[in-house]
């Protein structure tokens, strides 16, 4: 692998809310690597979005602020760019697709303007060329008419054409980085495997890095080459996802690969993750799955673990694999 | 959408027809031809002959529903006839002339709230969350509280007493008038700017938390582009449904401002009709208010269509 | 004897019975959740309940002005507020007088005052706080009295043609665009050129004006209403239409009706000035804020300017008003969090 195009380190994003301080992103450390697809997977109101919008600078404001950490890209630490810089990089270095493909789109304004808009803020094409553009653009993510999609709506198109704008659009600056936030979720199953597809062959294409943010494992089987595990605000497993599917490390990965459909033996109950996230309000003192985990152990409840690489590639946040620890560990067993 | 407005305007046929029946019923609850010759004959005690002839030279001697439909026609057709006052002078004379004071304050307060309202709603939205936010929604609230009365005494008396900028009152034709209908004008903006203002707030950040704002954002837009592009665009379409409220709204300012500064505009003309119980003249007025009323309903419809794209006009 | 027997009027029975009814109507309320939550934030809203205070001392002061008794069979009944002025020995002047004056002002030859006034007094020489005071009666049964006639009117007709649609929502819907047509002002005052003045008479004006808006709010949240699960389903149960308006969608109704019923409620309050300027408001003799700023017009021109008339009279009016602004946005913060104003 060459160097990372982006490296994020110990990034805390909060929100005040009126129950206390929310810690939605609580100290998340990844690197991502040029050319690659890296998946980040959890369930949701784990803190994925907010850590894809904490990378644009763009968490909700005023409730939402990234509290500490840092994010490096091209040597640069993002955080200490300034307002105006930033936004000079949004949209052209580092593009973001949106789950909400109904809603993400201006509904008054024409697909054409929307796609040339994303140009010219940057001068990147400007008038007549810039229309051709975005054309081409959508020509490129698959839209069979773009000359007459272009003068269209939002409201006149399916979920999975806008979707597809909002690719033209987030691709039209040709962006090193693509943040795709559950590009597919709100999608038809046979149309997000032709959006899937797209923006695998469109990220080999163009040679860019892409962050694909899912809960759905079956997804980031398909298309990304490593994959984090995210879980209340925090990495809990880092794999190349071949491993990951094959050999889970930490309780929560299991759990998730255990609950998949398509992995359950015939004639088997399903597995089911007991309880649900804690409230990112009041996170646990020790480790923050422990309520939930089938090979819980005392220290669990009172020290958060710390991160175990178990190979250059491989990284854990979990007691059983903590060497300090390690006696008290009992032995593993795979619940699928 | 050519198709919509032909069906709106004929829709409005019965609806001035409704207007004419009101009018028509409450004049003759209020009062009868007999009292309003009584009041417009220039004789003292005027003989019941003489009733019988202004009667008959007003036409409100035939058959009560020949009456509706003579008056209701000539008002359809822009004849509105010679006023029941005393001279009975030509209404459409009196209309022409009074036109315009009416028009120019009300055309200019309009858009010159629109403008004024907006770019505050702007600001103030730009400052959403902050001490300046909360401050100037309590000020909003605070001059939501004040009487329009109070607004029109205290304006004349600082601005026209006390400064000396504009004149009290009163009226000259040609351009000499915009110095006379800059105080009513800034009477009718400050008075109205409050709960405009608060209301142009709420479209705007009802669509600033919108998701499309957020994908404007990503693309690396400025801030000030995606507040006056993107969300000024679809806020736009609740503001054009707001400012058909306006249009009636506006009648009662300029009854209002045109007899406190003394403006001989139609409103003036009105309130001196129904306070002399000339009935033909205040069912001429009251059909061109009506009139206006419609025309703004319907061009709010146009406008929301044409700044939302997803109302097609059926 | 004659004065317990002159207490029994219905003047007198009318507020107690509307104070009766408000509270036993919010007893009701308070069982159901949905108002038991409102009124709970609302009970946190330290400025809502300074607005309800202020209102309620309004309203108290509009109470002592609708008590009225008659001494003896001779005299005209007196208000209990004019009561405590008279044993306050405040008296009548002479004319015009500044606050805490002691002679008259605008006269040639000033004239020593028989009493002491906090406010001055105005030009039939009556003492400016007992006429402010004496206004918030006239302000409340404008805005309550009107309201009171605009509900049923609204909801009746809102709900029929929201529920049945066809002919009786064409027709509802020509009649309020008629109405609507015709500037609202414009209205009022023909119609009070035939009631006459009066505030009974200003009420109704007002109250024929101003259905329109409630009702076309109504007929959009039947219109709403009628298509819900829960409405099918009782129908499917074989619930009368009747029983459906009046059991099922009603109470889906109130929240939205009663959050714009009090916004609107400062609106009617203010309609009185203007009612009051073009010369169709509240006759005089009657307490009246509008009269005491229109008046106010003719006063600015005077020299020395009397301008304790106008204050009064405007600072009534516009805490009365901001504390039913602030009340309303409270109000509907609390019953809809959907929509809230930030
Ligand atoms: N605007 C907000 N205000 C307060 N808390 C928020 C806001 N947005 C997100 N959060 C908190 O952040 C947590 C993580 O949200 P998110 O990143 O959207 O989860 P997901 O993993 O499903 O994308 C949520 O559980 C929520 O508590
Ligand atoms: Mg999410």
């Amino acid at each position: 692998m060459h160097s990372p195009i982006l490296k994020v380190q110990n990034l805390h994003t909060w929100f005040e809310t009126p129950t206390g301080t929310a810690r939605a992103v609580d100290g998340v450390n990844f690197e991502l690597y040029q050319g690659e697809t890296l998946a980040i997977v959890g369930e949701s109101g784990s803190g994925k979005s907010i850590t894809a919008l904490s990378l644009m600078q763009l968490v909700p404001e005023p409730a939402g602020y990234i509290e500490k950490g840092s994010i490096f890209y091209k040597n640069r630490d993002l955080l200490d760019l300034t307002w105006e810089e930033m936004r000079a990089l949004r949209g052209k270095d580092i593009a973001m697709i949106f789950q909400e493909p109904m809603t993400s789109l201006n509904p008054v304004l024409t697909v054409e303007k929307q796609i040339v808009e994303a140009m010219q803020v940057h001068g990147t094409a400007t008038g007549a060329e810039a229309r051709k553009r975005a054309v081409d653009m959508l020509n490129k993510v698959g839209i069979r008419s773009p000359q007459q999609v272009v003068r269209q709506f939002p409201h006149e198109l399916s979920g999975g054409m806008r979707q597809r704008v909002m690719i033209a659009i987030a691709l039209s600056n040709n962006p090193q980085i693509l943040l795709a936030d559950e590009p597919t979720t709100a999608l038809d199953v046979t149309v997000q495997a032709q959006i899937l597809d797209l923006l695998a062959s469109l990220q080999k294409e163009l040679g860019m890095s892409m962050l694909l943010i899912t809960h759905d494992l079956g997804i980031v089987a398909r298309v990304a080459q490593r994959c984090c595990v995210m879980y209340a605000g925090q990495i809990v497993e880092e794999a190349p996802t071949s491993e990951l599917l094959k050999n889970p490390q930490h309780p929560y990965t299991r759990g998730l690969l255990a609950s998949l459909p398509s992995r359950a033996r015939r004639g088997q109950e399903l597995y089911t993750l007991e309880g649900v996230v804690p409230p990112p309000t009041r996170w646990p003192k020790g480790c923050r799955f422990a309520l939930r985990c089938p090979n819980r152990m005392d220290i669990c409840k009172n020290v958060l673990p710390g991160e175990t690489a178990l190979s250059p590639q491989r990284r854990v946040s979990c007691h059983l694999y903590n060497s300090d620890s390690a006696e008290a560990a009992v032995p593993l067993e795979n619940p699928s | 959408m050519i198709g919509y407005i032909i069906r709106r305007v004929l829709y409005a046929v019965p609806i001035l027809i409704g207007v004419c029946l009101f009018t028509f019923v409450l004049f003759y609850l209020t009062t009868s031809p007999q009292d309003l010759a009584r009041r417009n004959l220039s004789a003292k005690n005027p003989t019941p002959q003489q009733i019988k002839d202004w009667e008959h030279t007003h036409g409100y001697d035939q058959p009560k529903w020949k009456q509706f439909v003579r008056t209701t026609e000539g008002l359809f057709l822009f004849r509105f006839g010679k006023s029941d006052g005393v001279g009975g002078q030509r209404i459409i004379t009196r209309i022409k002339q009074s036109w315009l004071p009416s028009f120019e304050i009300a055309s200019l307060s309009f858009i010159a709230s629109l403008l004024v309202n907006l770019t505050a709603a702007l600001v103030i939205a730009y400052f959403r969350g902050t001490y300046f936010d909360s401050a100037a929604t309590t000020l909003c609230v605070i001059m939501m509280s004040i009487t329009y009365l109070l607004y029109i005494i205290v304006g004349q008396y600082t601005l026209g007493r006390l400064m000396r900028i504009t004149p009290v009152g009163g009226y000259l034709p040609g351009w000499q008038s915009l110095h006379f209908i800059m105080l009513p004008v800034v009477v009718a903006v400050v008075a109205g700017f409050a709960s405009d203002t608060r209301l142009y707030r709420t479209f705007i950040l009802d669509e600033i938390n919108q998701d499309y704002v957020r994908t404007a954002r990503a693309k690396g837009i400025s801030e000030s582009r995606v507040l006056f592009i993107h969300v000024l665009k679809n806020a736009a379409v609740p503001v054009i449904t707001n400012t058909v409220s306006a249009i009636p709204g506006l009648f009662l300012g300029s009854v209002l401002l045109e007899n406190f500064f003394n403006i001989p505009g139609l409103g003036n003309y009105l309130v001196d009709a129904i306070n002399n119980q000339d009935f033909a003249v205040v069912r001429a007025n009251v059909f061109i208010g009506a009139l206006v009323t419609i025309i703004g309903f319907i061009m709010t419809d146009v406008g929301y269509a044409l700044a939302d794209p997803r109302v097609r006009l059926e | 004897m004659y004065v317990l027997k002159s207490l029994l009027t219905i003047s007198n029975a009318l507020p107690v019975l509307v104070a009766a009814t408000f509270i036993f109507a919010l007893t009701r309320m308070k069982k159901q959740p949905l108002w038991a939550e409102a009124f709970r934030r609302i009970g946190r809203n330290k400025l809502a309940i300074v607005s309800l205070v202020v209102i309620a001392i309004y309203a108290l002061i509009a109470l002592t002005d609708s008590f009225a008794w008659q001494d003896n069979k001779d005299k005209p009944p007196v208000s209990l507020l004019m009561r405590v002025f008279a044993a306050a020995h405040v008296q009548r002047e002479r004319t015009y007088s500044a606050p805490f004056a002691h002679y008259t002002t605008g006269e040639p030859h000033p004239h020593k005052l028989k009493g002491w006034h906090l406010l001055g007094t105005d030009g039939a020489g009556f003492d400016v706080l007992m006429q402010t005071l004496r206004g918030c009666h006239t302000a409340m049964i404008i805005g309550g009295f009107t309201s009171f006639l605009i509900t049923p009117l609204a909801l009746l007709f809102g709900m029929s043609a929201g529920y049945y649609g066809k002919l009786p929502d064409d027709i509802i819907q020509y009649i309020f665009t008629v109405v609507a047509s015709v500037p609202s002002i414009l209205l009022q005052i023909a119609l009070l050129l035939v009631l006459g003045p009066g505030v009974i008479n200003i009420c109704i004006a007002l109250g024929l004006t101003g259905w329109v808006g409630l009702c076309r709010l109504v007929r959009g949240e039947t219109l709403k209403h009628r298509d819900r699960e829960y409405v099918r389903a009782a129908k499917a149960l074989g619930a009368s239409n009747t029983r459906i308006l009046t059991r099922h969608i009603l109470p889906n109704l109130l929240p939205v009706v009663i959050i714009s019923i009090t916004l609107g409620f400062s609106g009617l309050v203010l309609s009185e000035t203007i009612l009051s300027y073009l010369g169709i408001g509240v006759p005089a003799g009657t307490g009246s804020w509008g009269n005491m700023i229109d008046g106010a017009r003719l006063e600015l021109a005077r020299d020395p300017v009397i301008w304790w008339n106008l204050t009064s009279a405007s600072m009534a009016l516009f805490i009365l008003v901001l504390a039913l602004n602030f009340f309303g946005d409270a109000l509907r913060d609390a019953i809809d969090p959907r929509l809230r104003s930030n």
